[in-house]
């Protein structure tokens, strides 16, 4: 039976219409996804379920009752309740004082946290979701944290639970321990509607999928559905899983890693020991659960981590800690995983970000003079070549989209025609259509006649690894720990290595 | 020239927007200002009227103003570079003690020397001064990472006492009864413009710097690096900048600047060393610097503003009996708006971004339906 019944909803955002007549129907008891590219407007309507936007137009019942939820806390009366995703937990504080924050106590005005935190005890027990209520947030990695939102909710005795992208911020052995634990509350009754667009981990939990595009619903389908049908329904094309390769003998090695470590923020030794080789047109991919040592084996090959021991060359010349500056010029380009943080001066102006590996060299400037026209003229064929969508090139590259600013980033390394590539995550927090440019981009490079660079890739998403790479290597805990051709590649093996098991090469 | 300043970096709608911003900020606090004065039983109107006589009323008074305006404009377009590095130097205050002491004792030891080759030689005492004040905070930061904030205030007293314990001790004028050094020779004085007035070389000196300063920052690699360091020190360590030097460089200048204008105090006005010479020139010139939104150009224009207000209060407290702390509310007010600014420019962006990402969607939808009506 349903337990809740969105009928025509539509939300409006000036001209945009986020949702445009949506119908949604979630039962007793089920993990419910909603699957759909970035701003497909999925999240838009959970936020009208869970009371922070009111619909334009459009009902909804709960349990079989008209509606009007017009306030989160509405909702969470209702038994509605959502995690974001951005956690809003209050760092400073203990998991108990954000789970009863805004909440009114029977001893009110005193917290009565004794009593909460044995009832968090009791809750977490009972749902698998291992968190100390005495602990504070700044304490718990991005996996408890997320255990603690859920908690939250339960706490307030939500039985419908909305999580938006929940397994972004999580590894994967993560990602698999909160399924798990959202399936076994489905068991005990609880609905929980999931927000997604990572097609392995919707087909491999939710019991039924309904398919958003540009606002509307495509379909609802059962969870058993293929997932290029699903990425169909989503994008509204065929998908290109495979991409065109031509075969090539790599040539000369351009890169190359003797028994490097380097240790990481934290004090570890977050590279131990690795050596790899990557030649001229060919593509080295490096899987891995996330946090394994792949950004700080990067940051070490660009000059911005201490290499503590081991030796790097790249064309023939050691570039073992030297200057960011030094190994651009000897012939990196570097895509850094994080875009926002690394990659941009995002109040700075396109054009200049164009610049920023080359500011102060010929010709964008002449004994230390800037050279506007220079400047101008890079930007222009930059935006036009990598169809970079801007306002203006003089505008900050703040106020570009996500999938733009990357473009960027990308821009700027390709355009400088490096002989090495390091591609950290390139299509991260990207939507399809993006994410297909940006793997096209790197297999020209591999493939073109005149760069044939040498490119390492490093991507957490295991189908990315296997669509591009002539050589695939597994990173663990800091270790190249696996080695496989990628004609020969057994994805079963490599998710095992991700593990750390041990596998046979 | 001016023209063809910024235009590699902002377009020049920006800067018309952040400059009106910075006049309604002037405006707002002469606004409020004047319902403090309602408040005191006395005309806001006649106030006024007697700040913009005092400031501007004869040629004397305009002169006292731009005489004052010219170590604001100095120590203000320093501090405009070191803030776009984001190091956040409070010092200029000690910075211009230990720069006017510099370049007295050039007057006081090489006096003797023709002024074409004293004066220069004052100027460069004084920037190196400053710059080595101001070096010792950089330092501390670049190096150690210590607060540049808290080090920069509290090198501000050991500049203000250590100058004092000279003129009352080591460089104190023999021949006078109160803490001051001797006064410098002719030659090592800062020319008068415009006889009859106090309006000296350093008034040239000041807009020069300031114009040279702005070419820096946006026609430079040296101000491409200052504006990417205090944008996003990551990104700009992954762009190959050295972020320690250019931290330290743009600290260099802003105490090199601070450190002129004391040269301008001593070398231009008072002749020699006195206690108390800056009296705050260096905590207004964060005013001037704020004012101008870090624009070094701007603080021609905010140094001016400011100077006018603390020349033109003396004559509203003798001609409409306001008291001259109301004009210290009114600066103090001024920030206020300056900082409230930012508020509006946040809120600016964020409507902007929503705005492109509303236009491509609506793109990427008018491309995809042209699609599905070709195929059809």
């Amino acid at each position: 039976m349903s337990v809740v019944k969105m009928t025509g909803i539509v939300k409006r955002f000036g001209a945009v219409l986020a949702n445009d007549h949506v119908d949604l129907e979630l039962e007793a008891g089920e993990i419910h996804a909603l699957l759909g590219e970035n701003g497909a407007g999925k999240t838009t309507l959970m936020n009208v379920l869970s009371g922070l936007y009111a619909p334009d137009e459009g009902e909804i019942t709960v349990n079989g009752q008209r509606c009007h939820i017009d306030s989160p806390r509405k909702a969470l009366a209702l038994g509605i309740g959502m995690v974001h995703q951005h956690f809003m937990l209050a760092a400073p504080l203990t998991v108990a004082e954000n789970i009863v924050l805004g909440m009114k106590t029977s001893r009110s005005p005193l917290l009565g946290l004794a009593d909460a935190e044995a009832r968090i005890r009791q809750l977490s027990e009972k749902y698998h979701l291992q968190v100390d209520p005495k602990a504070y947030i700044w304490q718990l990695s991005a996996g408890e944290r997320q255990r603690v939102e859920i908690l939250k909710l339960l706490y307030r005795e939500a039985n419908i639970l909305i999580l938006d992208e929940p397994t972004a911020v999580l590894t994967p052995g993560e990602a698999g321990e909160m399924y798990q634990v959202l399936w076994e509350m489905t068991k005990q009754g609880h609905t929980v509607v999931l927000i997604s667009h990572k097609l392995e981990e919707v087909t491999a939990w939710a019991s039924r999928i309904t398919v958003l595009r540009d606002g509307r619903v495509v379909d609802t389908v059962k969870g058993n559905v293929g997932r290029p049908e699903l990425a169909r329904m989503m994008v509204g094309r065929e998908v290109l899983f495979q991409y065109e390769r031509t075969a090539q003998t790599p040539g000369e090695v351009v890169l190359s890693l003797q028994h490097v470590s380097a240790r990481g923020a934290k004090g570890t030794l977050a590279v131990q020991d690795v050596s790899l080789d990557v030649r001229r047109g060919e593509i080295v991919g490096i899987a891995g659960v996330a946090g394994n040592g792949q950004s700080e084996l990067t940051d070490a090959i660009a000059g911005l981590l201490h290499v503590e021991s081991g030796r790097i060359t790249l064309a023939g010349r050691d570039i073992t800690n030297s200057t960011p500056d030094s190994i651009t010029r000897q012939g990196l380009g570097y895509v850094p995983e994080d875009r926002q943080e690394t990659g941009l001066l995002l109040e700075m102006s396109v054009a200049e970000n164009l610049i920023l590996k080359e500011h102060d060299r010929a010709p964008f400037a002449r004994r230390s003079t800037l050279n506007a026209p220079a400047i101008r003229e890079n930007a222009e064929q930059l935006v036009q070549a990598y169809g970079i969508r801007v306002p203006a090139i003089t505008a900050p590259v703040d106020y570009l989209s996500g999938g733009n600013q990357q473009k960027v980033v990308l821009a700027r390394e390709f355009g400088l025609e490096p002989q090495l590539m390091v591609a950290a995550q390139p299509t991260r927090g990207l939507d399809v259509g993006a994410t297909e440019s940006v793997r096209k981009l790197l297999l020209e490079g591999r493939q073109s006649q005149r760069s044939q660079m040498a490119i390492l890739l490093i991507s957490t998403e295991l189908e990315e690894i296997l669509g591009l790479s002539d050589r695939i290597l597994v990173m663990f805990g800091g270790r190249i720990v696996y080695e496989v051709d990628a004609a020969r590649a057994d994805p079963e093996a490599i998710g095992l290595a991700m593990a750390g098991e041990d596998v046979i090469c | 020239m001016l023209a063809k300043l910024g235009k590699t970096a902002q377009p020049w709608r920006d800067w018309l927007v952040q400059f009106g911003m910075a006049l309604l900020a002037v405006a707002l606090a002469l606004l409020v200002g004047a319902v403090i004065i309602l408040l005191m039983g006395e005309s806001p109107v006649a106030a006024y009227r007697a700040i913009l006589y005092g400031a501007f009323g004869n040629i004397n008074n305009l002169s006292e103003t731009v005489v004052k305006a010219a170590p604001l404009v100095l120590a203000g377009a320093g501090l405009a570079i070191a803030y776009r590095a984001n190091m956040w130097n409070i010092g200029a205050e000690g910075q211009i003690y230990v720069g006017g002491m510099a370049a007295i004792c050039v007057g006081l030891y090489l006096g003797d020397l023709p002024a074409v080759i004293v004066l220069p030689l004052a100027a460069l005492a004084g920037f190196i001064g400053g710059a080595l004040w101001a070096g010792i905070a950089g330092i501390l930061k670049v190096r150690l990472g210590i607060d540049e904030v808290i080090n920069t205030i509290m090198l501000n007293y050991i500049a203000a006492l250590g100058v004092n314990w000279l003129i009352h001790g080591p460089l104190k004028d023999p021949a006078a009864g109160f803490p001051r050094t001797a006064m410098i020779p002719i030659n090592a004085q800062l020319p008068i413009l415009i006889p009859r007035t106090r309006l000296h070389l350093g008034v040239v000196m000041a807009i020069v710097l300031a114009v040279l300063l702005q070419w820096i920052l946006w026609r430079t690699s040296l101000g491409y690096r200052i504006r990417a360091v205090g944008q996003n020190k990551t990104a700009a360590r992954y762009g190959g900048i050295n972020v320690g030097r250019t931290m330290m460089i743009a600290m260099l200048i802003s105490g090199g600047m601070a450190g002129l204008a004391g040269m301008n105090q001593t070398n231009g006005l008072h002749f020699r060393m006195l206690q108390d010479i800056s009296g705050g020139i260096g905590f207004t010139a964060i005013a001037v610097a704020l004012l101008a939104g870090n624009q070094p150009i701007a603080t021609l224009l905010s140094g001016f503003i400011l100077a006018a207000l603390d020349v033109g209060a003396n004559a509203m407290q003798i001609r409409a009996h306001v008291p001259i702390e109301v004009v210290k509310i009114i600066q103090g007010l001024v920030i206020l708006f300056v900082v409230g600014r930012e508020y509006f420019n946040r809120r600016i962006l964020a409507r902007r971004r929503s705005l492109a990402e509303r236009q491509e969607h609506e793109e990427k939808r008018r491309a995809e339906t042209a699609g599905l009506e070709s195929a059809s």
